[in-house]
């Protein structure tokens, strides 16, 4: 990667008297993880590729409040929610994509309710767009006839029924698209769900992700797929414990889209 | 005096249904102990989903085997009811087979012979059901939850239906004008010789068959409230009444909305006194610590419940071994509802504290911060019964009314609070990715 990374801020672009088509709400892992900040760059180099008028908050951006509402306390995620608010209809947003399902499950269902209404993609359905719109161009890679599962996230699939999205992303890759026996509507969490992710499991037998892992291997993939960076966390840590680390990749969608097109 | 059999039949029945009625009544008042929540939205899509997922069994389809079985008993036990019709009839006003007179042959024949054929499958589904429970021990029936009461109320609606599919056939088997019209015999044609040809004793043996049948569904009828089989008819409103919004959506409080825009308000005035209205108002609880915190219809999906476990062998927390059942959580749900019940009644319909309450009592913390919301459990339900939900209205309660969520989450929701993320970073640093 030589080039410099385009990211303009809404700030910015007000400035400039501009308004970008879309928001790309980085999210706070997409902001702050290791892991989850190559995905958000990754993204964004497809964003720059397809030459997509975007934006993002920058420092303005906060939690959305997902974590909060789902570890019980509601005071906190409705007061982040109304101070993200005021910031998105400041700006004028209409139309906001994200890599993090949860930001995405929030802001599309949660905000309307307390006065945020906006058109919410998960970045699978946006790089679809840009690939149905020929917007961006596949061609032929490395991943071709690799042996891929896709692990779905819990408030992507389930959550929001979106199953599709992400396999006709990978699908255009021309890789080996292989199903965990539990996929799809049954597929298992990652473990990392309902703010997990924070703390410590409960007593038990195993770890989630490690059992989500073990579904993954079956397949005898090269490489896991996944769409949300604490699944990527929790995927990644699995593999880890399995010892499969250098034979098995877990990588993001934008990742391996930006990667095929060496972006 | 001949009236006797017919009297005591009305006494029977009228005692069989006035206690149904009774615990019916008593059932909606325990539902109506739950929050209000107006449910009154998109009608053409709620009858569509009771007409799929009630009616037409969608859901229960997705694991083949069970499902299979299972409209076998349901449209067996559905069709093989209208022959109760005829039963009630003939025993209220004496007459026997009143079918027989008014329909044609044929075609009281051809029901009779449907009823035969599906009351022989209902009893072939139900014993490979037993099987499933007491031979195979399908893991989702041995879990710790479903030991003592709940195993035994299985098996003894099991029982309950071999023996009244038995004697339906019995019945049938035994009626000499019946097997002699031989129409619509297909089944019990075969059980027939077995009780010898001495009209006497197949009479005896006919009448003995018919009344314990009807004896026997009003038992059932009545045993229902007390068992996990009420949802052959919960299972209706349950699916009307389900969710349709995305599973993902949780709903939002109103009264921390009221609370939140207050403070954002920036005309807002703190030291304002409470309007006029509000005085009396009993400060919000916020989440839920027992069942009357719950929504009604909360309360509902747990008497809807049929343990059947499908949540349960789909929830990540319970595969890897962790405390949590969301079958657990409908089932203290509904024990605890009935507590509460039987309270209420003791005390002159008001219900005095008892020192209990579903959280702790019944559901343990451990089990509800095991969640990770993933709403497997909610997708598993064959009638739209919502564990999740009742889980996050227990956690709000423990965050929001006692901050006993585990400290790591606390230290969490700190950071969120100073600096907009959920891990100890500047807020000015949250475009640094960009230049690294």
């Amino acid at each position: 990667m030589s080039e410099q990374l385009i990211v303009p801020t809404m700030a910015e672009m007000m400035a400039e008297g501009k308004t970008p088509d879309i928001l790309f709400w980085v999210g706070s892992a997409g902001s702050y993880d290791d892991r989850a900040k190559k995905i958000t760059k990754a993204f964004v180099k497809i964003l720059n590729k397809a030459k997509v008028n975007f934006a993002v908050l920058g420092t303005e951006e906060s939690a959305t409040g997902d974590l909060a509402k789902r570890a019980g306390n509601e005071f906190l995620f409705q007061m982040q929610a109304v101070m993200n608010i005021e910031v998105l209809n400041g700006y004028e947003v209409k139309k906001i994509v994200t890599c993090d399902p949860h930001s995405f499950n929030c802001i599309k269902n949660e905000y309307p309710g307390l006065g945020g209404n906006y058109e919410v993609l998960h970045h699978t359905q946006f790089i679809k767009e840009l690939i149905n719109s020929k917007q961006l161009e596949i061609k032929d890679s490395d991943y071709k006839g690799k042996r891929i599962t896709f692990h779905d996230p819990c408030y992507l699939g389930r959550a929001n029924s979106e199953y599709d999205a992400p396999r006709d992303v990978l699908n255009s890759l021309n890789a080996t698209l292989l199903e965990m026996k539990r996929s799809k509507s049954t597929a298992l969490c990652c473990g990392a769900g309902g703010a997990q992710m924070f703390k410590e499991p409960e007593k038990g037998d195993k770890d989630i992700n490690e059992l989500r892992t073990e579904d993954a291997l079956k397949t005898k993939p090269d490489i896991i797929a996944t769409g949300c960076p604490y699944c990527m966390t929790m995927m990644s840590d699995g593999v880890k414990v399995k010892e499969k680390e250098n034979e098995i990749k877990v990588m993001d969608i934008a990742e391996l889209i930006a990667s095929s097109q060496n972006l | 005096m001949n009236y006797l059999p017919n009297i005591l039949f009305a006494i029977i029945l009228i005692a069989g249904i006035g206690y149904f009625a009774s615990n019916v009544k008593k059932l909606f008042r325990n539902i109506k102990l739950g929050k209000a929540q107006e449910i009154n939205d998109n009608k053409p899509q709620r009858w569509k989903n009771m007409a799929m997922i009630a009616l037409g069994q969608s859901k229960m389809v997705k694991r083949p085997v069970s499902g299979f079985f299972h409209i076998i008993v349901y449209v067996g036990f559905v069709i093989i009811n209208i022959e109760v019709l005829e039963i009630i009839i003939d025993g209220l006003f004496g007459t026997h087979r009143i079918g027989s007179e008014i329909l044609p042959e044929s075609v009281y024949g051809f029901l009779i012979g449907t009823f035969e054929i599906l009351a022989t499958l209902v009893f072939i589904a139900v014993v490979i059901f037993w099987i499933r429970r007491n031979i195979i021990k399908l893991k989702r029936f041995m879990s710790a939850e479903m030991k003592g009461w709940p195993k035994n109320d299985g098996n003894i609606i099991l029982y309950f239906e071999m023996v009244l599919m038995t004697l339906f056939l019995v019945m049938n088997a035994t009626d000499v004008s019946f097997q002699l019209a031989n129409s619509g015999n297909v089944i019990s044609q075969f059980i027939s010789p077995l009780f010898g040809d001495n009209p006497e004793t197949l009479h005896i043996i006919e009448r003995g068959a018919w009344w314990l049948h009807i004896i026997g569904i009003l038992i059932f009828l009545n045993y229902l409230y007390f068992s996990k089989h009420l949802h052959i008819l919960l299972a209706f409103p349950n699916t009307y009444f389900g969710k349709l919004t995305p599973k993902g959506q949780f709903p939002n409080n109103d009264a921390v909305t009221k609370e939140v825009m207050l403070m954002m308000d920036p005309d807002a005035d703190p030291y304002a006194a409470p309007a006029e209205d509000a005085t009396d108002e009993p400060p919000v609880k916020f989440g839920a610590s027992d069942v009357q915190d719950l929504s009604w219809l909360n309360l509902l999906n747990a008497y809807s419940c049929t343990e059947c476990g499908r949540c349960t062998s789909e929830c990540p927390a319970n595969l890897t071994g962790k405390k949590l059942s969301p079958r657990k959580i409908m089932m203290d749900t509904r024990d605890r509802l009935e507590e509460v019940g039987k309270n209420i009644d003791a005390n002159k319909g008001v219900f005095v504290d008892d020192g209990k309450q579903l959280l702790n009592d019944y559901i343990t913390p451990e089990e509800l911060w095991a969640c990770t919301s993933c709403n497997a459990c909610v997708e598993a339900c064959p009638i739209s019964i919502d564990p999740l939900n009742i889980i996050m209205e227990m956690r709000s309660y423990l965050v929001m009314e006692e901050s006993a969520a585990p400290m790591e989450l606390n230290n969490m929701m700190t950071n969120i609070e100073n600096n907009g993320a959920p891990w100890p970073y500047n807020q000015q640093d949250r475009l640094k990715w960009k230049d690294e």
